[in-house]
């Protein structure tokens, strides 16, 4: 077990360790540094298929296997880093992994200047990630969220493309609020819950003893709900993201969006619901109308644009809609699909920013009207974006049918009406995904696309792109038939912290003695079946 | 008074506490005495022994404190010396600080063609004035040693004597920095005339001395002329901080001062006027929370917005170190606020001192490389390009304007964090709020610069590969290893904050 839980540790060592290495040698062989981030992006995704098989027999505390510490200097203030994966992080922490190779290996692929630079941000970026999945200390969580935010930055300013130095201001502005605002209600939480420690385990045991009063959860959960909020692009504050997804260069991009962006979403599910149910209750009605303003505003939006990667981008913020409806709904299926959502969200939108640069290198444009044809130029170009829309529509076969599925059924439990105005989101996804796809793909090109063409015969995908691509499509199409491979687990961590009867009942029915006498029990034949395998 | 009575005060003169501070004094003076013996070829010695006579001192005194850090405090010289903990790292800090500002005005003063020995021995009797200040107990000590502290300023503040901006500058600093002065005279006499009143109660022989200070202004906490006193007395400390409403002579001050005393000013300078408010509010006023707490925080909110807001527009870079300089002033003076409730917090300021000691001679150290003839002529726009000229002073540049703005995983953000728990658990929640305003409005600027320098810039391809000869500098050695150290520093912090853990024993 010594050894699994060490490989949570190299999962975020190994890609900065590269990322330094890029970063501080220069002039490196190109297959030296070929090696090296490979190297870098690989051993995370293989580190989380390991875990995937190891976690079943893992021993566990409360939950979360795998655990580490360490002690960073900080443990005066309760600060350890300390890592470990429960049913929630899982998923996440191998859509990292996937997305993070994708993006790798579009990066090494990919012709930008100084590459090597380019590599070193992304790994770093990536260690960043994996850590922001694995961590348990609310502090780390939140410290390898910003060590991946800042690479983003640099990228955007130094490759992006048209617009890069507003949009890159503008994101960092945008993303450093919200930033702070989490900051602020996780200082308040930890110091609210006296334990005198950043470890989610101990402030949950602390605080599901003793909840906190009902103002402070209120205060707090607003903190975290408008904080963690800005960085999922929640609807009024969400124009940075399209605009930031336009400019990035396409690794970045598949990274941010796809991977970096479920952050807000995490932190909500493992920190601000399970922990401060009175302030969900209290904050639930205000976050549905923002949401469905997700979901069908910005699905109108989405509707009216003409250029190819503002569309996708504003795609990305509809659909984190639907995983915030599945928060309101405080139920476990409805949290669950939010979970499998975002797992099937982040790699169909990597895949769809990927293809869509992919296409911009063959029509030089974005604007979609100006586009027509490709499909009989580039077959296989094509059948990848059809099949990446038909994902990210929520068509069955792929992972986000399961998690909108979810959400609904949640939803119509929790009202019906909410539930219908958000499923007018369908239609408005399928109307623009599918449209995107006629113009782009069939019809007839412009005739300035024609005379491009004429000099530079559009090419195939290349085997990097493809490589990827695929990468992403196994991801969604193993989920897509068998989603029990995450469900399982997420439900099983969910079912303590969401359920759809509110928890004051629960304890008004059972009289204190009872339910303390049934626990004794409980706790005597659990340990009574311990010892005796212990025996075995 | 009889001889036993001379004698007992003798016996607390231990000059060996001072040790540090005799070193400097006797470097500074034998500075002067080879200025004097040698010709003008043999400047360089004097800036070796300037520099490394510095360094073995510091070398020294951390070798003593591995030995065994102090932790309990030592009073000395009859009640004028306190040395506490935090005295000891503050003196640590002084000393890192003259080194760095004697290292940047090596490069500055050869630029300029300046005399160079007045200034090493001046900063290191600026420095010396600050290492007693932070240790001083009594309002005497304490008066002479800040006016030592300004005096010094005044003539360095002024040092570039061909340079309008910089005589302005020295003129400006030299009416206001007078005027705060009588101020903070105006209040010490006025605590010592009511503390040594006889009709009072609890009034104190030596009302100079903070400890009995603190005993009468417990016993009369809403005296007015103790109020008056009081305030009068934090008027005159925050012009040294620069605070809202004394922030005034800053903007003008720093762009006209040369690069290293701007440094020097904005670190050093504030760094002993933050932690002698520290000791004010800690010690003799601590019995005047409830009028000191509104007070200073209304003080500390409009300080934050006001540097915030005033960098916002800023294209020089100097005025923008100034203005922002104010904004951490702003922040510090959170932690200040914090620490009449929570005992820590002294330590989260001390932290964010250091980050900000590292950071900002990071960001300075570039500056020096990056000015031209033009000491006060620095704009953000000439820093377009770095990256692409020299990829190492951007990366410098990059990793302090970063740590500044408080970003992860760099020193400045745990010396942010710090201070934001402190404030919570002193419950400062409208501070906090000002604060988080403060740091976001900061990263406009802050990455503004940083943008400007690592960002490449689109240029029409037939155009003239613009200001070619704009300066091609060489950057040293020397240089690049402290620089590079200076980031690894604030890197390493934020990393692993344990680095500075002698300072969890404060």
């Amino acid at each position: 077990m010594v050894f699994d839980s060490t490989l949570l540790l190299l999962a975020i060592l190994i890609p900065l360790l590269g990322g330094f290495t890029l970063l501080g040698f220069r002039n490196l062989s190109s297959s030296v540094v070929r090696l090296v981030a490979l190297t870098g992006f690989t051993v995370p995704l293989l580190i989380a298929v390991w875990l995937y098989f190891m976690f079943v027999g893992a021993d566990q505390v409360d939950g979360y296997r795998f655990l580490t510490e360490l002690d960073t200097g900080l443990s005066f203030f309760g600060i350890n880093l300390t890592l470990g994966l429960n049913g929630v992080s899982l998923p996440l922490f191998f859509l990292a992994g996937i997305v993070g190779l994708a993006a790798g290996i579009h990066a090494l692929h990919s012709e930008a200047a100084n590459r090597q630079l380019y590599l070193s941000l992304l790994l770093i970026m990536q260690a960043g990630l994996m850590g922001t999945f694995a961590s348990i200390d609310i502090f780390f969580f939140y410290f390898f969220h910003e060590l991946a935010l800042i690479p983003t930055f640099v990228m955007i300013g130094i490759w992006g493309g048209f617009g890069r130095r507003s949009a890159a201001i503008e994101m960092t502005i945008y993303l450093t609020l919200g930033a702070m605002l989490s900051l602020l209600g996780l200082i308040l939480l930890y110091n609210a819950s006296g334990v005198d420690s950043f470890n989610l385990i101990a402030i949950r045991e602390y605080l599901l003893s003793q909840p906190l009063s009902d103002t402070l959860q209120n205060n707090i959960f607003g903190l975290l709900l408008f904080g963690f909020g800005i960085l999922v692009s929640l609807f009024p504050f969400h124009s940075w993201a399209p605009r930031g997804y336009a400019a990035a260069p396409t690794a970045a991009a598949m990274l941010h969006a796809g991977v970096l962006k479920k952050f807000g979403l995490y932190g909500l599910i493992q920190i601000a619901y399970p922990l401060l149910p009175q302030g969900a209750g209290h904050w639930g009605p205000l976050l549905v109308w923002l949401a469905l303003g997700n979901v069908v505003l910005i699905g109108l939006i989405t509707m009216a644009q003409r250029d190819l990667k503002q569309m996708v981008g504003y795609s990305s913020v509809m659909h984190m809609g639907y995983c915030f409806l599945g928060l309101v709904t405080f139920d476990a299926i409805g949290v669950g699909g939010a979970v499998i959502l975002m797992f099937g969200h982040g790699l169909s939108v990597a895949l769809l920013l990927m293809l869509s640069t992919a296409v911009f290198h063959r029509t030089q444009t974005y604007d979609m009207k100006e586009m027509g044809g490709l499909a009989s130029r580039t077959p296989i170009l094509a059948g990848m974006f059809v099949a990446a829309t038909f994902a990210s529509i929520g068509l069955p076969g792929f992972a986000n049918f399961w998690g909108e599925f979810a959400i609904f059924v949640a939803l119509w439990h929790y009202n019906p009406w909410v539930m219908a105005i958000a499923a007018t989101g369908i239609v408005i996804s399928a109307i623009y995904g599918l449209r995107a796809v006629a113009w782009v793909f069939f019809g007839k090109p412009s005739e300035a696309l024609e005379e491009h063409w004429r000099e530079n015969k559009p090419f195939e995908l290349r085997q990097g792109e493809r490589l990827a691509a695929t990468l992403l499509f196994s991801g969604l199409f193993v989920i897509g038939f068998f989603p029990r491979i995450f469900s399982d687990y997420v439900d099983m961590d969910l079912k303590p912290y969401f359920s759809s009867e509110p928890p004051a009942l629960v304890q008004s029915v059972d009289p204190v003695e009872i339910q303390s006498e049934v626990l004794v029990a409980d706790v005597a034949t659990v340990e009574s079946t311990v010892s005796g395998e212990g025996a075995r | 008074m009889n001889l036993e009575v001379f004698k007992q005060i003798s016996d607390t003169n231990r000059w060996g506490l001072l040790l540090p501070e005799i070193y400097l004094v006797g470097l500074a003076l034998i500075l002067l005495v080879f200025e004097m013996l040698f010709r003008r070829q043999d400047l360089l010695l004097i800036v070796r022994v300037a520099i490394w006579g510095q360094v073995l001192l510091l070398g020294l005194m951390v070798l003593q404190y591995l030995e065994g850090f102090p932790t309990g405090s030592v009073t000395a010289f009859s009640g004028l010396l306190t040395q506490t903990p935090a005295t000891e790292v503050m003196r640590l800090f002084f000393v890192a600080g003259s080194i760095l500002v004697s290292f940047l005005a090596t490069t500055y003063l050869r630029r300029q063609n300046l005399p160079r020995t007045e200034f090493f021995a001046i900063t290191m009797l600026i420095t010396v004035a600050m290492m007693v200040l932070v240790q001083s107990s009594q309002f005497v000590l304490f008066f002479v040693a800040l006016e030592t502290v300004t005096i010094g300023f005044y003539v360095l503040v002024a040092y570039c004597r061909q340079s309008p901006f910089s005589l302005e500058a020295g003129l400006k600093f030299l009416i206001l920095g007078a005027l705060s002065s009588a101020i903070l005279l105006f209040g010490i006499v006025f605590l010592y005339g009511v503390a040594g009143n006889p009709a009072l109660p609890g009034h104190v022989a030596d009302s100079m001395n903070f400890a009995d200070l603190a005993s009468f202004i417990a016993a009369n906490p809403t005296n007015p002329l103790v109020l008056i006193g009081t305030c009068l007395v934090l008027a005159g400390v925050a012009f040294k901080v620069g605070a809202v409403p004394f922030q005034i002579w800053i903007p003008d001050v720093y762009q006209g001062a040369p690069t290293p005393v701007t440094a020097f000013l904005a670190v050093s300078s504030k760094a002993a006027g933050v932690f002698v408010l520290l000791t004010l509010v800690r010690g003799p006023f601590a019995s005047l929370h409830s009028f000191l707490v509104p007070l200073l925080s209304t003080v500390a909110v409009l300080t934050i917005l006001f540097g915030n807001l005033t960098a916002l527009p800023q294209r020089n870079v100097k005025r923008l170190m100034g203005l922002s300089g104010i904004a951490h002033a702003g922040y510090l003076l959170v932690g200040v606020v914090a620490s009449m409730t929570v005992d820590w917090a002294v330590y989260a300021v001390v932290f964010y001192l250091i980050t900000y000691l590292l950071a900002s001679f990071g960001v300075f150290g570039v500056m020096i490389q990056m000015a031209g003839d033009d000491d006060s002529d620095q704009e953000v726009d000439h820093y377009e390009d770095l990256g692409q000229r020299h990829p190492f002073l951007a990366g410098v540049l990059t990793v302090g304007l970063g740590s500044l703005a408080g970003i992860p995983p760099l020193g400045g953000f745990i010396g942010k964090l710090l201070i934001f728990i402190a404030a919570f658990q002193a419950g400062l929640y409208g501070l906090l709020a000002a604060s988080i305003i403060g740091v976001v409005i900061s990263i406009y600027y802050y990455f503004g610069w940083i943008r400007e320098a690592v960002f490449r810039v689109w240029r029409s391809p037939e155009g003239s590969p613009a200001q070619e000869g704009a300066s091609t500098f060489t950057v040293s050695t020397v240089e690049i290893v402290t620089l590079g150290g200076l980031s690894a520093l604030t890197i390493g912090i934020g990393i692993f904050p344990s680095l500075v853990d002698c300072l969890m024993r404060l």
